[in-house]
């Protein structure tokens, strides 16, 4: 019992650390590693309160593929160069940020003091759904798949439904991009075709009429 | 204040003031002592593996191999090691020092850890495949730990793996390691999802995570390999060499193309951490073949006195047979080209092992149900080939229309 509070105190100590390093950073990539600290030590916050389950999702799901593209994004993007943290993007944001986390403390705060949570681990040993006691990844699927059952296949279609349109976006349509047509008022600023750029307008143009071309045969 | 709270508070007391006792119970000591011989155990086993890859290599290729350092020259990968050891350090300038140095090590802890819930030995025909002998009733695994989320802390250790090579090859600040880097995450993120998916065939049969009780499903039954028809091991053994970026699937480090990928900047002690991160996969990946699928310490028990040692001949001689196979691949197979990497991965592998999971688990519900099993069999096949049929037509209409924009761009 008491390796357990010893486990609970260390995992704490690394998932505030990992986050307050997540908003501390300056550099996009160590937030994302401080967020991959806070991810895990929430994992063996759940192992503490024995949802083996859920602590090994956790880790595989959010630290093992969700960070991995975020750091994807980062990486390939380019934009892995540390930020001006005095210059705020949008105005009002950070009053805005202090309100917004004062109100999810006030919750949590109301939350803990309410009657239930009480900081000890649920009783594993309890029959399951069906009356049988089970061990407690079996007591979950078995949740899972008879009184949650609706909800898991809403999420499945949810799930199905974010993929297929994925995939329709990132298709590409059929034949050459259109150039862009040139508005007089922003190709004073260097935006439209001018003059440096004329190969390339032949190119566009040399493109459409392929186009064409195609559509006809 | 609530009762449960208050205990808190009192074991909390008796934290702060007494903590130092938790180090002196037996059970922590013990725990230790295994985590020490495992991580003794896989050095060696890293070392061997490394003097094993060399030398059946250049058998494979009429060489001799290493020869001078010990008999054999089975001592080489500890004189290589000890060279390493003496080299420079360096450190590129556009490097991000602090990932640079913490790389190495983030590919190197998930490593050890894996191997933590493989059960390297017991007696599982005879008795549980606990053994005990110290004294009384102190009956243990051999095996660091056997939590109930079992296989799925392999899947979680794979997964941070790809932290080390990914930010390695980031934190280096150079081109080539870059690449390397993004190669390698993309490949063990695609392939670790036909890994998962032929996992849960295993667990469909065992019924359990625990790699103590897939182990006993199958001796009381017949070895995973056959009782789920071949399939999800070939697939397992196919995603396990990609995950593990070995030939023919190395194209992480293609030396032609990058260099030395993600490792390029890395010298001395930091890139033999590497080295030995990427050798203890190999082993760790044999030993998990051997758990799921062919029995684990399965095998004839001679004297029951002694079970568990026998049960450890026979984990030890499949997993050589494994790392024989992995030194297999690398000798005789070329190296597959990227797009035909990403196309067996997500067209091939992920929907064949869906598609397989499916079936085995339309073959389970007639046994319960008390269905005709020819019938089920048959129906699940039938839509099986639907499936594939579309998926076939799917990728052929895919790759006309991009043909046709080729066409259309490039004339």
């Amino acid at each position: 019992m008491s390796l357990q509070l010893f486990s609970f105190l260390v995992a704490g100590v690394v998932v505030l650390t990992g986050s307050l390093g997540v908003v501390m950073a300056k550099h996009p990539v160590h937030a994302a590693l401080f967020l991959i600290q806070t991810l895990f030590g929430v994992a063996v916050e759940f192992l503490v309160v024995e949802a083996h389950f859920l602590a090994a999702i956790q880790v595989i799901v959010y630290a093992g593929a969700i960070v991995i593209l975020f750091l994807f994004v980062i990486m390939l993007l380019g934009v892995d160069n540390a930020e001006d943290l005095s210059v705020e993007p949008i105005i009002g944001q950070r009053p805005l940020a202090f309100v917004g986390g004062a109100a999810i403390l006030g919750l949590l705060l109301a939350i803990i003091n309410s009657a239930g949570i009480t900081g000890v681990p649920g009783n594993v040993d309890a029959p399951g759904p069906t009356g049988e006691v089970l061990p407690n990844v079996n007591q979950l699927a078995e949740s899972i798949f008879t009184e949650q059952v609706f909800a898991f296949e809403v999420t499945g279609i949810l799930l199905t439904v974010a993929v297929v349109g994925a995939v329709v976006m990132a298709r590409r349509i059929p034949g050459a991009l259109q150039p862009l047509p040139d508005i007089p008022a922003i190709s004073g600023f260097g935006f439209g075709s001018t003059g440096d750029t004329d190969t390339d307008g032949d190119a566009d143009a040399a493109m459409a009429a392929g186009d064409e071309q195609g559509d006809d045969s | 204040m609530m009762l449960a709270q208050q205990e808190f508070l009192d074991e909390f007391d008796w934290f702060v003031s007494r903590w130092w006792t938790l180090w002196l119970s037996g059970d922590v000591l013990f725990l230790l002592g295994q985590v020490i011989f495992i991580f003794v155990f896989l050095l060696v086993s890293v070392m061997l593996m490394v003097w094993f890859e060399r030398k059946v290599v250049s058998d494979m290729q009429n060489r001799i191999g290493p020869n001078v350092a010990g008999p054999w020259g089975i001592m080489q990968t500890l004189a290589d090691g000890i060279k390493l050891f003496f080299k420079e350090d360096l450190t590129p300038d556009g490097a991000d020092r602090t990932v640079f140095k913490l790389a190495p090590y983030l590919s190197l802890i998930p490593a050890f850890l894996m191997f933590a819930i493989v059960p390297i030995g017991g007696d599982f025909s005879n008795a549980d495949g606990s053994v005990n002998f110290f004294w009384g009733d102190f009956d243990f695994r051999l095996q660091v730990v056997d939590p109930p989320m079992g296989v799925l802390l392999f899947l979680a250790m794979s997964g941070l793996g790809i932290y080390g090579v990914m930010l390695a090859g980031w934190a280096s600040g150079s081109k080539y390691p870059l690449f390397g880097s993004v190669r390698a995450s993309a490949q063990m993120v695609s392939y670790e999802a036909a890994l998962g998916l032929s996992l849960a065939a295993v667990f469909l049969t065992s019924g359990s995570l625990r790699t103590s009780e897939i182990v006993q499903s199958q001796v009381d039954g017949i070895w995973n390999v056959f009782g789920l028809g071949f399939f999800p091991f070939i697939i397992f053994l196919i995603a396990g060499t990609a995950e593990l970026n070995r030939p023919p699937f190395d194209l992480v480090e293609a030396e032609q193309e990058l260099v030395g990928g993600f490792h390029t900047e890395y010298s001395s002690l930091r890139f033999s951490l590497f080295f030995l991160a990427e050798f203890m996969n190999v082993v760790t990946m044999a030993g998990i073949i051997v758990t799921l699928f062919f029995g684990g310490p399965d095998g004839p028990i001679f004297t029951e006195t002694l079970g568990w040692a026998w049960g450890m001949l026979w984990f030890f001689l499949k997993t050589v047979v494994f790392l024989f196979i992995f030194v297999w691949f690398r000798a005789t197979l070329p190296r597959l080209r990227y797009d035909q990497l990403m196309d067996l991965g997500w067209k091939v592998l992920i929907p064949f092992a869906l598609g397989w999971f499916l079936l085995l688990s339309a073959i389970s519900v007639a046994d319960v149900e008390g269905w005709n099993i020819f019938v089920t069999i048959a129906i699940a096949i039938a839509v099986f080939m639907a499936g594939a049929m579309l998926l076939m037509a799917a990728i052929r209409t895919a790759r006309k229309s991009r043909l046709e924009s080729e066409i259309l761009e490039y004339g």
